[in-house]
C-alpha cells in the first residue's frame, strides 16, 4: 500500500528509473501499476515503451552479454516486460506508433528447444519489434507462410541439437526457391551453431546470444531503412 | 561389485565413447527424425555404432536414449513408447558390451526435458522426475549398469532426473552438465556450484560434457576440482566446433590429434573418465586410447 503512494508522489522520471530496476529483478506486479501510474499521467504509451521497457531491457540485454545475468533472471525481466506491454500494445497499435520492424521466429523441425528462442523473442518485443513466434518443431513451409503472411523484415531460427541445425539450411533453400532470400534478413542461433555454420548455410548472421540477437537485428532494419 | 565402481578403483582412466548423433547421420538418420525409435527399428546399426566404440577402446558406452524422455518423445507422438525404447537401447548396448574382450560399461544415457522449471517455465519437479522415471525404469530394464545424465543447464532438472532415477533403481548415477555460457551452464550453474550442489546427492560421478570447445570443457573441470579435490570427475567434450561441408554433411574441426591432447590435457587435471561428446568418433576415440596408454 505504502508502495502506491510513493508511486503516486514520484516524479515520471523516477517512475521510469524504478521501472528500470523493477524491470532488471523481473518485478511484473510493480512494472503494470509503474506503466498504469505513468498513463494515468498522460504519458504516451511509445515514450512509456522506449524510456520505461525498452531502456529496461537494454540494461538486462547488456548484464546478459556479459555475463553478469543468465537465462532465469533474463526470463523473469521479460515476463515483467511483457506483463507492461500486454498494456502498452493496444495503446500503440491505436496511436500508430513506429515499429522497430516484424520477425518471424521459431525452432526448426525436429527441436523442442525454446528457452532461448523465447527469450530472443520477448527481447526483441522489449526492443520494440513485432515478433511472430512459430514455436518450436517448425517446418520450412510454415517458416515461409509467416513471413509471407505478415511481411517479415527478419526470419529468426533457433536449434539446440546437432541432430537439428542442418534443417536451417533447407528452410534458407526452400526461402530462395521461393523468391524470398533476398528480401529477408536471416538470424541463426542455439547452442552448438557458430559463425562459420550460419556463414556454410548462407544464413546473414550468427547470433551468439539473445542481446547479439537484438543488435543484430536493430543493425540490419538500419541497414534496411537506410 | 558395479563394473563401473570396479573400474574406478583400479585409479586408471577410464575411456568413454564418443558422440552417437554424429554416428546415427553417418548411418542415415534423416534431420528431425527421433534417433530414440532407431532402437527397435534398426537395433543392428545402433549394436554396429557400439561396437565401432568398443574396437576403439572405450570401456563406458552410452545407450542411444538422450531423448528418452516422454517431452521429447512427444513431439514425434511417440510418448507412449517411453519404456520400449529404453528398453532396447538399454539391451542393444548390453549385447555389444556382453561380448566384448574387455570390460565395458552400459550407461543408460539420459538427456534434459527441454522444458523450463517453474517459475520461469511449466515443467513441475514432480513432472520431471516422473517422466525420468519413467526412462530410467526402461533403461534398467533393457541392463543398463549405471545411469548417465548429461548435457543438463539446471540444477533443478538433474536433481530430479536423480530422485526419479531412485524411484526405480538404485544403480550408481553420474551426471555432468553442459558449461557454454560464460564458463557457466545456459541457466547460470558455475562447475563449483554443481559440485556444491550435488554434495548431498547420491552420485558416483560429476563433470562437464558437450559445450563449445574444449578450452572451455578443461577450465569447468579444473573449476570442479579445485570446488572438491575427491570427487571423481568426468570429461566429454566436443570435437571442436561443426561446419557444414559440400553436400550438407555436417563435420567437426577437432582431429583425432587435437582430441588425443585434449584426452592427456583434461586427464592431467583431474578427470577419470574420458570420452568425447558432438562430432567425436571412433577415430578420435582410438586416437584418446593411445594418448592414455590405453
Amino acid at each position: 500500500m505504502s508502495e502506491e503512494i510513493n508511486l503516486k508522489e514520484m516524479p515520471a522520471d523516477e517512475i521510469l528509473e524504478l521501472m528500470q530496476e523493477d524491470l532488471y529483478d523481473g518485478y511484473a506486479e510493480e512494472i503494470v501499476e509503474e506503466v498504469q501510474e505513468l498513463l494515468s499521467r498522460d504519458m504516451g504509451p511509445y515514450d512509456i515503451l522506449i524510456q520505461g521497457l525498452v531502456a529496461g531491457m537494454e540494461v538486462v540485454g547488456d548484464d546478459f552479454r556479459d555475463g553478469v545475468l543468465f537465462v532465469p533472471e533474463v526470463l523473469m525481466a521479460a515476463k515483467a516486460m511483457k506483463a507492461g506491454m500486454e498494456i502498452l500494445r493496444p495503446l500503440l497499435a491505436e496511436t500508430g506508433a513506429p515499429k522497430m520492424g516484424t520477425v518471424v521466429i521459431g525452432t526448426v523441425k525436429g527441436d523442442i528447444h525454446d528457452i532461448g528462442k523465447n527469450l530472443v523473442a520477448m527481447m526483441l518485443e522489449g526492443a520494440g519489434f513485432e515478433v511472430i513466434n512459430l514455436g518450436i518443431n517448425t517446418s520450412a513451409e510454415d517458416f515461409i507462410a509467416a513471413i509471407e503472411e505478415h511481411n517479415a523484415d527478419i526470419l529468426g531460427m533457433s536449434a539446440l541439437l546437432t541432430t537439428t541445425m542442418i534443417y536451417m539450411r533447407t528452410v534458407i533453400k526452400a526461402l530462395k526457391e521461393k523468391g524470398l532470400r533476398d528480401k529477408i534478413v536471416v538470424l541463426v542461433g542455439g547452442a552448438p551453431l557458430n559463425e562459420a555454420f550460419a556463414e556454410d548455410i548462407e544464413a546473414d548472421a550468427y547470433c551468439r546470444d539473445a542481446a547479439v540477437a537484438v543488435e543484430t537485428a536493430k543493425k540490419f532494419m538500419e541497414l534496411k531503412n537506410g | 561389485m558395479n563394473p563401473l565402481v570396479e573400474l574406478i578403483k583400479s585409479g586408471q582412466p577410464i575411456l568413454l565413447d564418443g558422440a552417437m548423433g554424429t554416428m546415427l547421420f553417418d548411418a542415415g538418420l534423416e534431420q528431425g527424425d527421433p534417433p530414440d525409435e532407431w532402437n527397435v527399428r534398426y537395433p543392428e546399426r545402433i549394436k554396429a555404432i557400439h561396437q565401432a566404440y568398443v574396437d576403439a577402446g572405450s570401456q563406458l558406452i552410452l545407450t542411444n536414449s538422450f531423448g528418452g524422455t516422454s517431452f521429447r518423445l512427444e513431439m514425434h507422438n511417440l510418448q507412449d513408447r517411453v519404456h520400449e525404447f529404453n528398453k532396447a537401447a538399454a539391451e542393444n548396448a548390453r549385447a555389444v558390451a556382453d561380448a566384448a574382450p574387455h570390460t565395458v560399461v552400459v550407461a543408460g544415457d539420459i538427456g534434459p526435458t527441454g522444458q523450463l522449471f517453474e517459475p520461469m517455465g511449466l515443467l513441475t519437479f514432480e513432472d520431471a522426475k516422473a517422466a525420468f522415471a519413467d526412462q530410467a525404469r526402461g533403461l534398467a530394464d533393457g541392463g543398463a549398469d549405471v545411469f548417465w545424465i548429461e548435457t543438463m543447464s539446471d540444477l533443478n532438472e538433474v536433481k530430479a532426473a536423480i530422485a526419479g532415477i531412485r524411484e526405480v533403481s538404485d544403480l550408481p548415477i553420474i551426471a555432468t552438465m553442459s558449461f557454454d555460457t560464460h564458463g557457466h551452464t545456459m541457466m547460470g550453474v558455475s562447475p563449483a556450484k554443481f559440485i556444491e550442489a550435488l554434495g548431498e546427492q547420491d552420485v558416483l560421478a560429476v563433470g562437464a560434457n558437450c559445450g563449445t570447445g574444449s578450452d572451455e570443457l578443461i577450465k569447468a573441470v579444473e573449476a570442479m576440482r579445485k570446488a572438491n579435490p575427491d570427487i571423481v570427475l568426468v570429461a566429454k567434450g566436443n570435437a571442436g566446433i561443426p561446419h557444414v561441408v559440400k553436400g550438407g554433411d555436417i563435420v567437426y574441426d577437432g582431429s583425432p590429434e587435437v582430441m588425443a591432447d585434449y584426452a592427456l590435457n583434461v586427464h592431467e587435471i583431474g578427470a577419470s573418465l574420458i570420452g568425447g561428446c558432438c562430432g567425436s568418433t571412433p577415430k578420435h576415440i582410438k586416437a584418446m586410447a593411445e594418448a592414455l596408454g590405453k
